[in-house]
């Protein structure tokens, strides 16, 4: 094996240019497939973080709708009777989460969950003068919304901890500021759906990047929104969870469900368009890279087949003299997998300067405040599967060639003179 | 001087592109260890097809090959290479060598495949060789930086590496000026007298099948004269 070795490496240095340039289109290959991997998901993990990371993976909540068992469906006595009740109105179950402490506590037991929090949904009425703008507050737990769901990347002035500090105090999306004409320091007066006024002091604006959000939302904290609708201190429309696997949502939705008796949502179902898109996003990515790879790989094919047949010769002396056919296309494929392997590793290397040199590139957007340059991913997923690729399309490609300088009769070569 | 080296019984031959030609008909003959053979006949007349066929390279033809006792028969390629390997010695017309390794590495090729002995032994042995051949000036010189001459010295001092039972060359002084065959000749015969080498030369120069042991004359595929 050794011997195949040295054989190679001089049919490789006897050809260095040529090789070289084999080499070179398989690093740039291999440069493309990872930059244009890392910053085509480095925008994938940005849009789908608009949603996503802002999103429970699991919310369990209260529908408002009709109950499904109608006293009468429940009663003995007319079980075995066809029951028809007409003008079914939802009743008069609140929005409210039962018994929400002790579920918290038991979510927060189990291990597949990564955090929770609990979420006051209010529909308000921003008064500005004469006009109202409707719009919600989201009363929320500020650490655990910071931890789980990033609140802090969003807000754009102030700070979050401002909603526990200061008490009723407010962070407004900023469209909605715009409207109201609100300055940080300002006092914006709500009304509730009750009719109750309020007047709370704003502390922040945040941006979440979706425009129509961003002009209804606000967020306050638990205590100040239970104030505001006038509940007591247990009230909670929503439990917001975060998995440790994303993948598990419509499982573990479905589980709580039947457990709380609340309604669940998970984010698969709630979400599904991201999903595709960066699925369909990916596919596009890989089809490329693939491409430019297998694109390298006739390049190696071609060079490979040019050398077999300027070493012909060679080739033929090696078999007079004792080297069988296996020997000559380890020899071939040796060629082939060392232009990959450095080629391969260049384009690894380039591969990652390109990507740091892109997340250089300043990219400044209204609709994304956290975001200054290009996102990239640097996941190594990418490396490996770009490492493994190169290697098999070198191997692919120097197969044919490798299998053809072994088939050599070399009667005919040394005949042929 | 009795052991038999090398048998071919009744071997045939055809080509059948474009039309069937019997290249070899009902070729008989053995070679004893340390003989100087030649096969003398004219171009065409089957030499080199037999040579290519003897030297297990050319595996497509009806009849028998012995070497060193055993049968060529139902070979694999891989075994066929290993034979040519270790049992013969190839000195061709045109100078073969790699043109990407010195004379020195060229020699010592074979000997690295066999792997019978350790690099520096090959290296060593490689080296002797060399200068049996005279050449020792060029051992470290690319192959395509060497004369006709010295790179037919150093193709012989290849096929000695292994020790072969045989070495076989085809038209070997061919492509050689005069003075430049007789030293090869000169060689051969040293090795043949010295060291009991066996030979097997295909040539067309009969001046120099005249001084070998025993002359195979060949015509239109036959074997007229032993």
């Amino acid at each position: 094996m050794k011997l195949i070795f040295k054989i190679a490496k001089s049919l490789l240095l006897a050809r260095l240019k040529q090789t070289t340039v084999a080499a070179i289109g398989v690093t740039f290959s291999i440069t493309m497939f990872i930059a244009l991997l890392g910053f085509m998901t480095g925008l994938n993990d940005l849009l789908d973080g608009l949603i996503l990371n802002r999103t429970a993976h699991v919310r369990l909540f209260k529908e408002i709708k009709p109950s499904e068992n109608q006293p009468i469906d429940i009663s003995k006595k007319y079980l075995a009777s066809y029951n028809f009740v007409s003008s079914v109105k939802s009743g008069s179950n609140r929005k409210e989460i039962f018994n929400s402490g002790p579920i918290i506590n038991a979510i927060k037991k189990d291990n597949r969950v990564l955090g929770v929090g609990p979420k006051i949904i209010a529909p308000v009425f921003f008064n500005d003068g004469a006009i109202e703008i409707n719009g919600s507050i989201n009363g929320i737990d500020v650490d655990v919304e910071s931890k789980l769901f990033f609140f802090d990347d969003y807000i754009t002035s102030g700070k979050s901890a401002s909603l526990k500090n200061v008490s009723n105090s407010i962070i407004l999306g900023k469209g909605l500021a715009d409207k109201l004409l609100a300055n940080i320091g300002d006092v914006v007066v709500v009304t509730t759906a009750q009719g109750e006024r309020f007047s709370l002091k704003v502390v922040g604006y945040f941006q979440s990047g979706i425009m129509e959000l961003d002009k209804v939302q606000s967020y306050a904290s638990i205590a100040t929104t239970q104030k505001l609708l006038g509940k007591s201190n247990n009230y909670i429309t929503d439990i917001q969870i975060k998995l440790k696997n994303i993948e598990r949502a419509p499982a573990v939705a479905k589980e709580y469900a039947n457990i709380f008796q609340v309604d669940a949502e998970d984010i698969q179902t709630a979400n599904a368009q991201f999903e595709t898109g960066s699925n369909v996003r990916n596919i596009i990515s890989y089809a490329v890279g693939i491409t430019l790879l297998v694109v390298a790989g006739f390049g190696i094919y071609n060079i490979l087949n040019m050398m077999i047949f300027e070493k012909m010769d060679s080739i033929a002396i090696l078999k007079a003299t004792g080297f069988s056919g296996k020997d000559v296309k380890q020899i071939f494929t040796v060629i082939a997998l060392s232009i990959g392997i450095v080629g391969g590793l260049f384009g690894l290397l380039f591969g990652f300067f390109l990507s740091l040199g892109i997340d250089q590139i300043p990219f400044k957007t209204a609709s994304l405040p956290t975001v200054k340059t290009y996102p990239i991913n640097y996941s190594a997923v990418f490396y490996i599967i770009g490492g493994i690729f190169s290697l098999i399309t070198t191997y692919l490609a120097g197969y044919f060639p490798a299998k053809k300088a072994s088939k050599i009769d070399p009667v005919e070569i040394i005949r042929g003179k | 001087m009795s052991e038999v080296v090398l048998e071919a019984r009744k071997i045939f031959k055809d080509f059948k592109d474009p039309i069937i030609i019997h290249v070899l008909k009902d070729i008989n003959f053995t070679i004893n260890k340390g003989e100087f053979v030649s096969v003398i006949g004219r171009s065409g007349c089957g030499k080199s097809t037999l040579l290519y066929i003897l030297s297990t390279m050319d595996t497509d033809f009806e009849g028998e090959l012995l070497i060193d006792g055993q049968s060529m028969k139902n070979k694999k390629e891989g075994e066929l290479a290993k034979i040519r390997n270790e049992k013969i010695g190839f000195v061709f017309q045109f100078h073969y060598l790699l043109n990407e390794f010195s004379a020195l590495q060229n020699v010592m090729l074979p000997g690295l495949k066999l792997g019978k002995y350790s690099d520096e032994e090959i290296e060593y042995k490689a080296m002797q060789h060399i200068k049996k051949m005279n050449i020792e000036k060029i051992a470290l010189k690319n192959a395509y930086q060497l004369s006709g001459g010295e790179k037919q010295r150093v193709a012989i001092a290849r096929a000695l590496i292994n020790d072969p039972l045989i070495i076989m060359g085809d038209e070997p002084t061919g492509n050689l000026d005069k003075k430049n065959g007789d030293i090869v000749f000169n060689i051969f015969k040293e090795l043949t007298e010295e060291f009991n080498q066996t030979l097997l030369i295909v040539t067309h120069d009969t001046e120099f099948a005249e001084k070998t042991h025993r002359i195979i004359e060949m015509e239109d595929g036959r074997i007229l004269k032993k």
